[in-house]
């Protein structure tokens, strides 16, 4: 289904950004492998929801360079974002996720049939008709999850998706991501969530003060983390 | 107060028994009202949808016109259109002047700045709303408009209500343009005013019943509109 060219690996080069003269990432430099998701960690105001939206391409770079392997092509969205707050259509459930798709230029009845495949991923299609905005928070943002997944994204970014959740609705969630990485679709999610982080991550980067500090695969990271700001952060202390 | 209670009894008679003269002014005025109202919306819906999503230099500059233009009074724009449409203006030789068409023009006019206003108004809010979420999906403020337009349109009918109120209110643009002409132009504001100068009260009496009855209705059709639209909006 899938081309056999791939956006992968994305290249991090010297990230910087700025908001309203505060430098909220200071040179950020990392490489993103197709493979097992990637959860990047650390307190509140460590820059992860920036981080995210720079290499999604919602924000412009202050400096530095998000590289992917080839040149991004909007007309058929290879990466895709779902937010801690997803912003849903006042439309029925199956119009919030038929809507992408049709700008992508996906026609009606590839459109229906992804749209229902998806839906259907996420547990939500006998509420295909209803109003999405009255759906409860954990359906919104499984909604919000089958609306990206229908574009079949190489790269999916996730931020703090179950910031917001109850825990049962986490766990509804965190299944639904952890099914998408099984697909091969490459996750790459912020938490502040210690828990989650070891339930899904194949590795991890540990963000502080706008800095990477850490960068292992998971089992190393929550075992051994090598830096005492990763070591603090795990033991609950409050690092800042 | 004698006279008072008479006329209201005559009104109330000329309603009840449909009276021909007066279902027509009615039947005329709801035409032009109705048309002007989908004229002004086809022009200022997407102009003010355009507005709420772009930026660019003079943009503030634009919303203070339009949003002066509100106010426009309708002797004004009545005046405007009688210089267009009049036998030596520019469009004088399409025939418009003292006909309903011209009488749909004039209200066009009026109120099409009105429906951008609120339209960009109201949009605004929404597109604050979405415009990261459309962003990620790859759609910029141009592709947004029709997206806004439709997600908007329980808050875009009262806009298009309130459009209508104005313009089936209003008498000085059609008196202007359409010169009350008995049968032909005549609606109910017109009549009114002309009627109770000449002291035939019971029927100014029984249309100005009716226009208060027009703009109840739409009032509450707007109230309808909105708590279906907060069913939707959850």
């Amino acid at each position: 289904m899938r081309a056999p060219d791939t956006i992968l690996p994305l290249c991090v080069e010297a990230l910087r950004f700025a908001a309203g003269g505060v430098e909220i990432l200071h040179g950020v430099s990392f490489t993103l492998e197709a493979g097992p998701p990637t959860v990047v960690i650390g307190p509140n105001g460590a820059g992860k929801s920036v981080l995210l939206r720079l290499l999604h391409g919602l924000l412009p770079p202050g400096g530095g360079a998000v590289r992917w392997a080839t040149a991004p092509d909007r007309s058929a969205p290879r990466q895709a974002m779902v937010f801690q707050r997803p912003v849903l259509l006042r439309r029925s459930v199956m119009a919030n996720v038929a809507y992408p798709l049709a700008l992508a230029g996906i026609g009606p009845r590839e459109r229906a049939r992804r749209a229902e495949e998806a839906l259907d991923l996420v547990g939500l299609s006998a509420l295909a008709d209803r109003p999405a905005r009255r759906l409860s928070g954990g359906e919104q943002q499984r909604l919000a999850l089958a609306r990206a997944a229908a574009l079949g994204p190489e790269v999916l970014f996730l931020d703090e998706p179950c910031a917001s959740l109850d825990p049962s609705a986490t766990r509804a969630v965190e299944e639904i991501v952890a099914a998408l990485a099984r697909r091969g679709t490459k996750i790459v999610m912020t938490t502040h969530d210690i828990g989650q982080a070891r339930r899904l991550a194949g590795d991890v980067i540990f963000l502080h003060r706008g800095r990477v500090v850490e960068r292992a695969p998971a089992a190393r990271f929550f075992v051994a983390p090598e830096t005492p700001e990763a070591a603090a952060f795990l033991q609950g202390e409050l690092v800042w | 107060m004698g006279d008072l209670h008479a006329a209201s009894t005559a009104a109330l008679g000329l309603i009840l028994a449909a009276d021909p003269a007066v279902m027509g002014i009615v039947g005329l005025s709801l035409q032009v009202s109705l048309t002007a109202v989908l004229l002004a919306a086809l022009v200022g819906l997407p102009l003010g949808a355009l507005l709420a999503v772009t930026r660019f230099p003079g943009r503030q500059s634009v919303i203070v016109a339009l949003n002066a233009l509100m106010g426009l009074p309708p002797v004004v724009a009545g005046l405007l259109i009688y210089l267009l449409l009049s036998r030596s203006g520019p469009l004088g030789p399409l025939g418009l002047l003292f006909t309903p068409s011209a009488m749909v023009i004039a209200q066009a006019v009026l109120i099409a700045p009105i429906l951008a206003a609120l339209t960009r108004e109201t949009l605004s809010g929404l597109w604050e709303e979405y415009a990261e979420q459309l962003r990620s999906f790859g759609a910029g403020p141009l592709r947004a408009v029709p997206t806004l337009l439709w997600d908007g349109r329980f808050a875009l009918l009262t806009v298009l209500l309130a459009g209508f109120g104005r313009a089936s209110a209003e008498v000085g643009a059609v008196m202007i343009v359409g010169g009350n002409i008995e049968g032909f132009t005549r609606v109910m504001t017109t009549a009114i005013a002309l009627e109770t100068s000449k002291g035939d009260l019971p029927l100014a009496l029984a249309l100005g019943l009716v226009l208060m009855g027009i703009v109840l209705a739409v009032n509450v059709l707007a109230q309808v509109l909105r708590s279906a639209a907060s069913r939707w909006a959850g």
